[in-house]
């Protein structure tokens, strides 16, 4: 504890949970509230509904779920496994060409999605890359964006595992693929997980790129919110906030409660 | 200077030189350095170095920190690549093959356990890697496990286990795929005092065991390397200073470095050397005359330098033809069951340590010191070769 003193103690976390309250908690409660709202004119909102959850969780909106949850998952196995690749063979690289590399990386998450998705659009309108108007774009817009973040965190996790373990298990017999496969990934895992959870909670919320290339037969649910709140139906777009806020964290949750064995010494 | 270990063979005990034998018969293998030479970005950190590591043999690489110790086992491991120079396993040349096909046990100075698998899964790392039976490793885990006094924590998980645990796991991990040679680094460093003794005897026990295991033993702790080791070789900064078998190493250390660093050796620049015939020698201080041993035959007319160990300096002559010394006490240090007296004499620290006196001399007084002229040897500055 950086502050001694029980008053000044209790001060601190009073401004803090203040803040916190204002920042995160109003918006979501807002959001909360509006979505169990039948009317809002007031203060508080009047005519308490569950009308607009089951309207999220039927038609168009469960569909748009089952795009969000489908996009999510692809999109962040394979940024996983390319941004692990990735990790594994640039590690022997000298640290400036790495650093270099690194920003590189992260240049499409530096510039507006949206941009992300023209380019995306342009790029790929023309044979032999003609993929608008496919679920494909999409995925692929998604990839870029968050392909980053997967590389960042499994090449932070190798840059942190003592590279005794890697080279006790070669000198015991252990040749590169059985070395990675029992040994390096292993210890990596919760950088792994921690990538996968990132990258996944990233591609839920995307809107910006998705907007620009997403075909009509693979809405996602931020594109379905968007709209559902650019028609005015401001309660439906909440209670589909909602329940993207909810699986989001339901599966980051199962994520997280993954076993690894390889705990810190 | 290999080929002096021949020469020194009388002095290594005779359990391992019965070892060395059974040795050769189950075709153990020793490891040679041939000129190797390693450099990180064009610094060279390990020059030119020749060693000779014989099959069945303990040889501890001792010297300080950052003087290529480390670097030198790695050669041997695969881990580094000489810019030059040759390494053998038996009659293998190995310089360029790959660090798993070396058939190398190896213990780092953290252990490096796999903190994801239990000790028998630790243990039967190797075995599995290289695609032994499962009747194999059903067998030789737990028979790894007990050699090192282990077998009853097999399930746990390194976390579970003290230092001293894990380093007796690692150790086992190594053994478990019947290496040629055992590469130690530092393996006591991490452990506290009263342990690091115990598995001192305990890793000497273990060659007992396994006479046909050699061992390359790094360490910055003489006690270690004297208790193991049958050859010491002296590292400093990236060069073999000194090699032989332990005890002649100590009694007559081939130059000031191996003097200093090998048991804290008293030195004394002496001059107008006469040999005075049965490996003796005649030598010149201030105005006064020594006698010592010139085991090192240098010759006649030069300077050197006069070793003497603490311990041998007493304060009653030893016997009718010993030296005499007498100097300034700069302090005195009760030890408990020794005195530890510091002299100076014209600038140079003497240090001697003897039975706790009833009157112990104060600082500044005048104290003469005797040393037989059978444990006084002459050194010279810098290195003799052979
Ligand atoms: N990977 C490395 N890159 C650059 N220099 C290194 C590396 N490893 C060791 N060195 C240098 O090589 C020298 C010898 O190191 P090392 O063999 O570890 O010494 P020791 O084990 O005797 O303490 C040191 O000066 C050290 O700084
Ligand atoms: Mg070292």
């Amino acid at each position: 504890m950086l502050v001694w003193s029980r008053t000044g103690r209790a001060l601190t976390w009073a401004f803090a949970l203040l803040l916190f309250a204002v920042l995160y908690g109003l918006p979501i409660g807002v959001i909360a509230l509006a979505s169990i709202s039948g009317q809002w004119n007031g203060v508080l909102p009047s005519h308490m509904t569950l009308e607009h959850y089951v309207n999220a969780l039927q038609g168009d909106s469960l569909e748009q779920l089952h795009v969000s949850l489908w996009t999510g998952f692809v999109a962040s196995a394979v940024a996983l496994v390319s941004g692990t690749w990735a990790a594994l063979a640039l590690r022997p690289l000298a640290r400036l060409p790495k650093r270099l590399l690194d920003v590189v990386f992260f240049i499409p998450s530096a510039v507006p999605s949206v941009s992300v998705g023209l380019g995306l659009l342009v790029a790929f309108s023309r044979p032999p890359l003609l993929l608008n108007g496919t679920t494909l774009i999409v995925l692929i817009a998604h990839f870029v964006l968050i392909s980053a973040f997967t590389y960042g965190n499994v090449s932070a996790g190798l840059a942190r595992l003592p590279i005794e373990f890697e080279q006790v298990a070669e000198s015991l017999g252990a040749r590169p693929f059985y070395r990675l496969r029992r040994v390096t990934l292993p210890l990596v895992t919760p950088y792994l997980i921690a990538a996968f959870s990132l990258s996944f909670a990233l591609s839920m919320g995307e809107l910006g790129a998705t907007v620009m290339v997403y075909p009509p037969g693979w809405v996602t649910m931020p594109v379905g919110i968007f709209a559902l709140s650019d028609r005015g139906a401001i309660f439906d777009a909440a209670a589909l906030t909602m329940v993207l806020a909810i699986s989001t964290s339901i599966v980051l949750v199962g994520l997280s409660h993954i076993p690894t064995r390889a705990s810190p010494r | 200077m290999p080929a002096d270990l021949a020469g020194t063979a009388n002095a290594v005990p005779a359990v391992v030189r019965v070892g060395v034998e059974r040795a050769a018969d189950r075709s153990s293998s020793g490891i040679g350095f041939e000129d190797v030479t390693v450099a990180y970005n064009g610094l060279v950190v390990l020059d030119s170095l020749t060693l000779a590591v014989n099959p069945g043999e303990i040889v501890a690489l001792i010297g300080p920190s950052g003087s290529g110790k480390t670097t030198a086992l790695r050669a041997v491991a695969g881990f580094v690549r000489p810019v030059r120079g040759r390494i053998t396993i038996g009659p293998r040349d190995v310089t360029n093959v790959a660090p798993h096909a070396r058939n190398i046990g190896m213990v780092v100075q953290n252990y490096a356990l796999f903190p994801h698998m239990r000790a028998e899964e630790n243990v039967a790392f190797g075995l599995r890697a290289r695609g032994a039976a499962a009747d194999v490793i059903r067998q030789r885990v737990p028979e790894c496990l007990r050699l090192v006094g282990m077998a009853s924590y097999a399930k746990r998980y390194p976390r579970e286990l003290s230092g001293g645990q894990q380093q007796r796991v690692a150790i086992a991990r190594a053994l478990a795929i019947r290496p040629q040679v055992l590469l130690l680094d530092e393996p006591l460093s991490a452990l506290d005092a009263q342990i690091r003794r115990s598995m001192l005897d305990e890793l000497a026990k273990l060659h007992r065991e396994l006479p046909s295991l050699t061992v390359l033993y790094v360490t910055h702790d003489q006690t270690e390397a004297l208790t193991l080791a049958d050859h010491i070789g002296i590292m400093r900064d990236g060069k073999l200073v000194a090699f032989g078998d332990a005890q002649s190493l100590y009694r007559y250390p081939p130059n000031r470095f191996s003097a200093e660093f090998l048991g804290r050796a008293n030195l004394l620049p002496v001059q107008a050397l006469v040999a005075t015939g049965g490996g003796m020698a005649r030598v010149r201080f201030r105005d006064g005359a020594f006698v010592a041993r010139n085991h090192h035959a240098l010759p006649d007319g030069g300077e050197c330098l006069l070793c003497v160990r603490p311990h041998d300096l007493c304060l009653a002559p030893p016997d009718a033809a010993s030296n005499a010394l007498t100097a300034t006490v700069k302090s005195v240090q009760w030890q408990g069951d020794m005195q530890s007296v510091e002299l100076d004499v014209d600038g140079h620290l003497l240090r001697v340590s003897c039975a706790p006196m009833h009157a112990p001399p104060s600082p500044g007084a005048p104290l003469t010191v005797h040393f037989s002229a059978t444990q006084a040897t002459l050194v010279p500055e810098t290195m003799v070769r052979g």
